[in-house]
């Protein structure tokens, strides 16, 4: 092994410009492959890894026949309130959750500092067990809460941090728009990638997340809009939560597929029980899982994926490049190949001797192409993209720079390393 | 020429003649490709907004403390006011968003209230009386709105303007053989009546997804009485960096009820085409980018793979050479030995190209390859592969006849 790995380097040392060369030409594709895989994942990663195979979007659809909500059959994002509510309340699943994002005005305890606008959610009592959220201090607000519209709020550690040092401010009051509410609990950091629950509510899909958590009742009385409302049907606009608009967001927590078949037919039952009514005229309704629902909202800009594509075939480009050079390296020592066949080196050393010049290859072109993906996060930081500050390469994506390197190594020099160990060697040495 | 020798060669090296063939043809597919999106996205970067773009200032003011429709209705009026005395200020008005904001609202537009046949897109601007003056929008046909016939829009309040300006990109679209002005249109169920007809004016928006309709604007006579209200100043000439400095504070002091956010909440124009051209610029110029490293590598693995073929057939143009071969024969066998290998790559890559470019198409929102590009991208490779080939096969030419003698 080591005799290999000394020919090897020998042989590497030999041709410099060519070795220098095909490692660039290495490092310069899996730079770029895994500087784009990077982003992909982060943007296409699970926001919630272990519990979003449990977690279900509701969706139904109030709209008319005659004016749907799109041309081409797509199912509205949202819900109405009375509907959101009804769902609630039937607790057919053990936990549910009606989500609204708002613009909401923050006023620092420090009354020197400027008011400022921030994202806030709007939610029932279940959005915290439900998707995990951890506490910091104190904790989530209870059902009792919900219905009375408690004024109490939820902030998140980086506002804790902000407006009281990172201290336990739970007790202490905080003024939001023009009404005072009582902190219950500080998250710790909670961020989920893309921010799934705030998918068409408004807001950015990436980043920090909302800065306050806040009872959907609550946030109402104290004059809270939600960002984002559709108009299913004309009436009086007045009052979101009986005009015809659709503005919330329905999650609901599944523990298994069988669970999720029963409420899609109790999604169905109710869909049917409003057009009884005369409130729905349209009977399909929707339950995705929460990574089908991503994926169906194409979460990912398009821009991401074509990159990708566009980097992994510069990579196959690299690679066939590489075994090309390699190839012809090989070839040219035939002559060295036939004098070692002749002292009696088998087939599977001499494969064995140009397989390890590839690993040496795709080490080199690893660590290289590994500063060349940092240099291309680095770039993407500096972009303007919502997602941009969190992109890093972290101890997993590190590895499979290293494990792509090597195996698109490997690969290129299966074929050259299979030609060198066929050179017969009686004619080579006759030739010399 | 002596093609079938060099065929009888290559049969030779199948390997490393078809590794260079499969590298050309990936890389035409690849950089045709990608040559015509960088080419769509500069496109999109040198289409004119509509509006004259010097001297514009654009103020983002979000109200605070909740006020209704009235108190802002008053705000603005005032805000209008203390604007238009800014020294420097020559024109202002206030509306929802601007072209190239990012922001706004899609409005149907089409020739019946029923929404079930097929309406149009367009972006509303919701303006006054000043909208055309302090964009510099020109007036193709028919007249402004009028002073009195500005309405408000406030919270969930209907939409339903009797009169609207259009675009003439709109309106060539709506009624092909006849003047637009005068006709009736529906945004909403209620006709209405198009009274002016200006040029060119870009929606808020410059994705590649929109950009059909990019140029379908419609102005609405509507003061916008919630939430925010955009300014949008248009300075006396030179003074433009003046009344950005001034802007905020002036308007701070006349009312503190607002907030304008210190990072962008004032921008000229010409940070908003900036703003919202980053990503379409960095798209370009990472596409260009790869393209360039692509076309380097097979370059240089063009010149590696000849370059072997050279040294180990050293005794062969010997022997040629010995036998009476010009040293031109033998440059012309390399060149003409990687044309044939070239062309077999470029017809297959030619046709991997289409392949891409409607596999894009299927996922993408993306247009139909020009074959200008795939041409274009033929000529590159084939002028790379010579370009390439050319330095070892000068090599190749400088081998002494005497070389036929050498056992090695």
């Amino acid at each position: 092994m080591s005799y290999y790995f000394g020919l090897a380097m020998r042989s590497l040392r030999r041709n410099r410009m060519l070795t220098a060369l095909m490692v660039l030409t290495l490092a310069l594709g899996i730079g770029a492959s895994m500087t784009t895989l990077t982003v992909l994942r982060l943007l296409s990663g699970d926001p919630l890894p272990g519990k979003s195979a449990q977690l279900y979007y509701a969706q139904i659809d109030p709209y008319s026949k005659d004016e749907p909500f799109s041309r081409s059959g797509k199912m509205p994002w949202l819900m109405s309130y009375t509907d959101a509510m009804n769902l609630l309340d039937a607790h057919k699943a053990p936990r549910q959750a009606a989500i609204a994002q708002s613009q909401i005005k923050l006023i620092p305890p420090d009354a020197r500092r400027r008011p400022f606008f921030s994202d806030g959610v709007m939610t029932t009592a279940d959005f915290f067990t439900m998707f995990d959220v951890d506490f910091q201090y104190g904790s989530g607000w209870s059902a009792q809460d919900d219905r009375n519209a408690a004024p109490v709020v939820v902030i998140s550690d980086y506002l804790n941090e902000q407006f009281f040092g990172g201290g336990n401010s739970v007790g202490r009051s905080l003024r939001l728009g023009d009404k005072d509410f009582r902190i219950i609990g500080v998250l710790k950091p909670w961020a989920p990638q893309p921010h799934f629950y705030a998918l068409h509510l408004g807001g950015s899909d990436y980043g920090r997340g909302a800065a306050v958590f806040l009872p959907l009742r609550a946030a109402r009385t104290a004059g809270m809009e939600p960002r984002n409302t559709f108009f299913y049907a004309p009436g009086d606009r007045q009052v979101l939560e009986t005009a015809p608009v659709i503005w919330l967001g329905f999650w609901a927590e599944l523990p298994d597929s069988s669970a999720a078949a029963a409420y899609r037919q109790f999604l169905a039952d109710y869909v049917q029980q409003q057009i009884a009514l005369g409130r729905f005229q349209q009977s399909h309704v929707k339950l995705s899982n929460l990574m089908t629902w991503l994926s169906d909202q194409q979460v990912v800009p398009d821009k991401v994926r074509m990159q990708t594509g566009l980097a992994f075939s510069f990579l196959a480009i690299c690679i066939v490049n590489t075994v090309g050079l390699l190839l012809a390296k090989c070839l040219r020592r035939s002559g060295e190949i036939g004098v070692r066949r002749a002292m009696g080196a088998s087939r599977s050393a001499i494969f064995a001797q140009f397989m390890m010049e590839a690993v040496l290859l795709g080490l080199a072109g690893g660590v290289l192409g590994f500063v060349f993906t940092e240099f291309g996060l680095w770039c993407i930081r500096q972009q303007p993209a919502e997602y941009a500050s969190l992109v890093h390469l972290d101890g997993r994506m590190f590895a499979v720079t290293f494990g792509m390197s090597l195996a698109a190594s490997l690969f290129a020099g299966v074929l050259p390393a299979w030609r060198a160990c066929k050179v017969a060697p009686a004619p080579q040495l006759k030739a010399a | 020429m002596q093609i079938r020798p060099i065929l009888a060669t290559l049969r030779y090296h199948k390997a490393g003649t078809l590794l260079i063939a499969l590298q050309i043809a990936l890389t035409l597919a690849i950089v045709c490709n990608a040559l015509f999106i960088i080419h769509q996205r500069l496109g999109q970067l040198s289409r004119p907004s509509g509006v004259d773009e010097s001297d514009l200032l654009l103020v983002h003011n979000q109200w605070a403390g909740k006020p209704d429709a009235d108190e802002v209705a008053s705000m603005m009026a005032s805000d209008l006011a203390t604007l238009r005395n800014l020294p420097g200020v020559a024109n202002v008005y206030a509306t929802n968003t601007y072209p190239l904001s990012g922001e706004g609202t899609v409005f149907g537009i089409g020739h019946s209230p029923d929404k079930k046949t097929y309406t149009d897109s367009t972006a509303i601007y919701f303006v006054d009386d000043n909208a055309l003056a302090t964009l510099g929008l020109r007036l193709i046909a028919g007249r402004n709105f009028r002073p009195d016939e500005i309405g408000a829009s406030s919270k969930h309040s209907k939409i339903e303007p009797d009169e609207i300006i259009i675009t003439q990109a709109l309106a060539h679209h709506l009624f092909p053989d006849a003047s637009a002005v005068g006709k009736a249109v529906y945004l909403s169920r209620k006709p209405s009546i198009i009274i002016g007809v200006v040029g060119r004016m870009r929606t808020p928006w410059v994705d590649s997804s929109m950009a059909k309709w990019d140029e379908y604007s419609t102005l609405l006579p509507y003061r916008r009485l919630e939430g925010y209200t955009e300014y949008v100043i248009r300075t006396q000439p030179g003074q433009l960096d003046d009344v950005a400095r001034r802007v905020k504070a002036t308007l701070y002091a006349a009312n503190r009820m607002r907030v304008i956010s210190p990072k962008n909440g004032v921008r000229t124009f010409a940070d908003v085409g900036a703003q919202a051209y980053n990503s379409d610029r960095g798209m370009a110029i990472l596409m260009g980018a790869i393209s360039l490293i692509m076309l380097t590598i097979t370059g240089a693995g063009i010149v590696g793979l000849t370059s072997f073929w050279v040294g180990q057939r050293r005794k062969q143009i010997g022997v040629r050479r010995a036998l009476g071969a010009t040293q031109r024969d033998i440059l012309s066998y390399f060149l003409t030995e990687n044309l044939l290998i070239g062309v077999a790559g470029v017809i297959v890559g030619g046709v991997l190209a289409i392949g891409l470019n409607l596999w894009l198409m299927n996922q993408f929102e993306m247009e139909k390859l020009a074959m200008g590009y795939v041409v274009a991208g033929v000529a590159i490779l084939l002028v790379l592969g010579q370009g390439a080939v050319l330095a070892p096969a000068l090599r190749a030419s400088k081998v002494p006849p005497v070389e036929a003698t050498r056992s090695v």
